[in-house]
């Protein structure tokens, strides 16, 4: 049975006030299609949770969507900081927001014991560091098969997880190639996931390609079709990275106000992500448009 | 007048520590456009690593985040997250980490948590990232920074990744890591760890930079070596590699 779905259902019959939610995708494919309609539905008391917030949950926290922020690093990339989150944290505007912070090896770690159903997993990190210190979660055990402790982090497993693929055939199974961050782990970790696609296709060109399936569908709970649905962060192959709005989110974030008028404009003032796309207009996703760059094809073999 | 600026020094000094380097861990900011030009000048076999997933990077631009695309297409290897922290950084094969911070203090530990208190800080900074583990499992750490009295700091607000602890045999008590940093680069001279007391140490004063003006911008009475030198300024080629290909729109020259 097909699960594709819209965005606006996907999110309406997925995600509760309360819920443990992780939009995960590092830098690449980061589906801020999904964060913008959660904003729309106005969701409340959300834990969040990725290594780093990126723009999405600093437009998340702003629209007051979460009480606690889980990450391991909390900038806008190459650009500076994450100015709601800090008002959140610093100053509780629009609310206060609690923070349980982890490095990101850490937070990796936490994804790969959600995933494995493991009770908490092994990290060679946090030796000489005051984040154990910050974070009570964050405890050592004795190595039981030599000497000496080892740090330790709990599983992390999100209510919903949210993963923006290239492809993926209408029941999920999802291809997705360049960085594959934490994807895997965070969805097989989750209790529902969303599976948000530039494309949706055959079956068949998943199954004639089985290395690059990162997501089966066996996990997904919905489908929804969503181009340009990661901007602006972007799609290996499909769209560049708009390195000019994280530069221009800098200013537009620094003011509670500003940003509030920027959520009415541009997720308020728009009934979804289709809508987004004719507003940036089809001149800006020209200028995203990379050159081609094509695998190369292997022989999988045909087998009698 | 120097035909360079101080930070086009400091990258270029940045980029001649990874002359005998194979495998470079690379941070965000400074340490991405040094690491850059040293695979283009002094170390073209370098292998640039990066915590998106990626190994053996061979960017077309220099990349703004280090997710960018441009690390994926051409790159030797592309994997998870998992394997990349656990395989090749925890696993033992990273020469040398590269990281920046907003507090140094004088062992080489690192603050890019907050400023003041953890809990209500004045300051909210970006957190670890990978910087941690990087600083524990890399070979070696060098550190890029600019000098003055706010990074430089007698004692640090936040320990985000260790260093050299309190100096002495304190990081190497701490149990099976690399062996920490080995350089701070900065914006008016190259400063290194005493290889007893793991104290920094002034080693080399850039073209034009005097001890006085350093330890101007240093919190705590600086160390300077017996055999203090000056470094090579940059060379036309690497001046021309970083404004041309690297960074055309002159982001880190100032």
């Amino acid at each position: 049975m097909s699960k594709v779905t819209t965005m606006k259902d996907a999110i309406a019959q997925l995600v509760r006030d309360g819920d443990t939610v992780a939009i995960e995708g590092f830098t690449h494919l980061i589906c801020f299609a999904a964060g913008h309609e959660i904003i729309r539905q106005g969701k409340r008391d959300l834990i969040l949770c990725r290594l780093t917030p990126d723009l999405i949950y600093d437009q998340m926290i702003a629209a007051g969507c979460a009480s606690k922020l889980v990450f391991s690093y909390l900038g806008n990339p190459g650009v500076g900081s994450l100015h709601a989150v800090r008002r959140a944290v610093e100053k509780g505007i629009p609310a206060p927001l609690e923070v349980e912070e982890y490095s990101h090896f850490g937070l990796v770690g936490r994804f790969i014991a959600g995933a494995a159903k493991l009770p908490f997993y092994p990290v060679r990190t946090f030796a000489g560091s005051d984040l154990p210190s910050a974070n009570p979660r964050i405890r050592q055990v004795a190595d039981p098969y030599g000497d000496g402790q080892v740090y330790v982090v709990p599983p992390l497993n999100p209510d919903v997880t949210v993963v923006h693929v290239q492809r993926a055939d209408e029941k999920g199974n999802a291809h997705i190639w360049g960085l594959t961050g934490m994807q895997a782990e965070a969805a097989f970790a989750a209790v529902r996931v969303i599976v948000v696609a530039e494309e949706i296709v055959d079956e068949a060109v998943v199954r004639a390609d089985p290395n690059r399936t990162v997501i089966p569908g066996l996990i997904v709970d919905a489908v929804v079709h969503e181009p340009y649905g990661a901007h602006p962060s972007y799609a290996q192959g499909y769209y560049d990275r708009d390195t000019q709005f994280y530069l221009a989110w800098d200013p537009i974030s620094r003011d509670h106000q500003a940003l509030s008028a920027w959520l009415d404009e541009w997720v308020h003032g728009l009934s979804g992500r289709a809508d987004y796309v004719e507003k940036m207009g089809a001149q800006a996703w020209d200028k995203l448009q990379p050159g081609d760059a094509w695998s190369g094809q292997v022989n999988y073999g045909q087998y009698r | 007048m120097a035909d360079y600026s101080a930070s086009e020094m400091m990258i270029v000094a940045s980029a001649r520590e990874l002359v005998d380097a194979r495998v470079v861990f690379v941070g965000i900011g400074l340490p991405n456009i040094a690491c850059n030009l040293a695979q283009r000048t002094v170390a073209p076999e370098l292998e640039l690593v990066y915590e998106a997933g990626v190994y053996g990077a061979r960017p077309s631009r220099l990349p703004l985040s280090i997710g960018d695309p441009c690390l994926v297409t051409g790159a030797m290897s592309v994997v998870p997250m998992s394997q990349l922290f656990q395989y090749y950084l925890q696993g033992g094969l990273i020469d040398i980490g590269f990281l920046g911070a907003a507090q140094i203090d004088r062992y080489g530990n690192l603050n890019t948590t907050v400023i003041g208190p953890y809990h209500g800080p004045k300051v909210r900074l970006p957190g670890s990232g990978g910087a941690c583990e990087i600083a524990l499992l890399a070979r070696k750490v060098l550190i890029i920074a600019r000098l003055n009295r706010r990074t430089f700091v007698e004692r640090l607000d936040f320990v985000t990744s260790p260093g050299h602890l309190s100096g002495d045999d304190s990081r190497s008590r701490l149990g099976d890591y690399g062996q920490g940093p080995t350089a701070v680069i900065t914006d008016m001279g190259i400063l290194r760890f005493d290889e007893k007391t793991r104290e920094m140490v002034l080693a080399s004063l850039h073209p034009g930079c005097s001890v006085e003006a350093v330890q101007e911008q240093v919190g705590w009475p600086l160390q300077v070596a017996d055999d203090l030198t000056e470094t090579e300024p940059p060379t036309p080629d690497q001046l021309r590699i970083m404004r041309e290909d690297l960074d055309p729109t002159g982001r880190y020259r100032q």
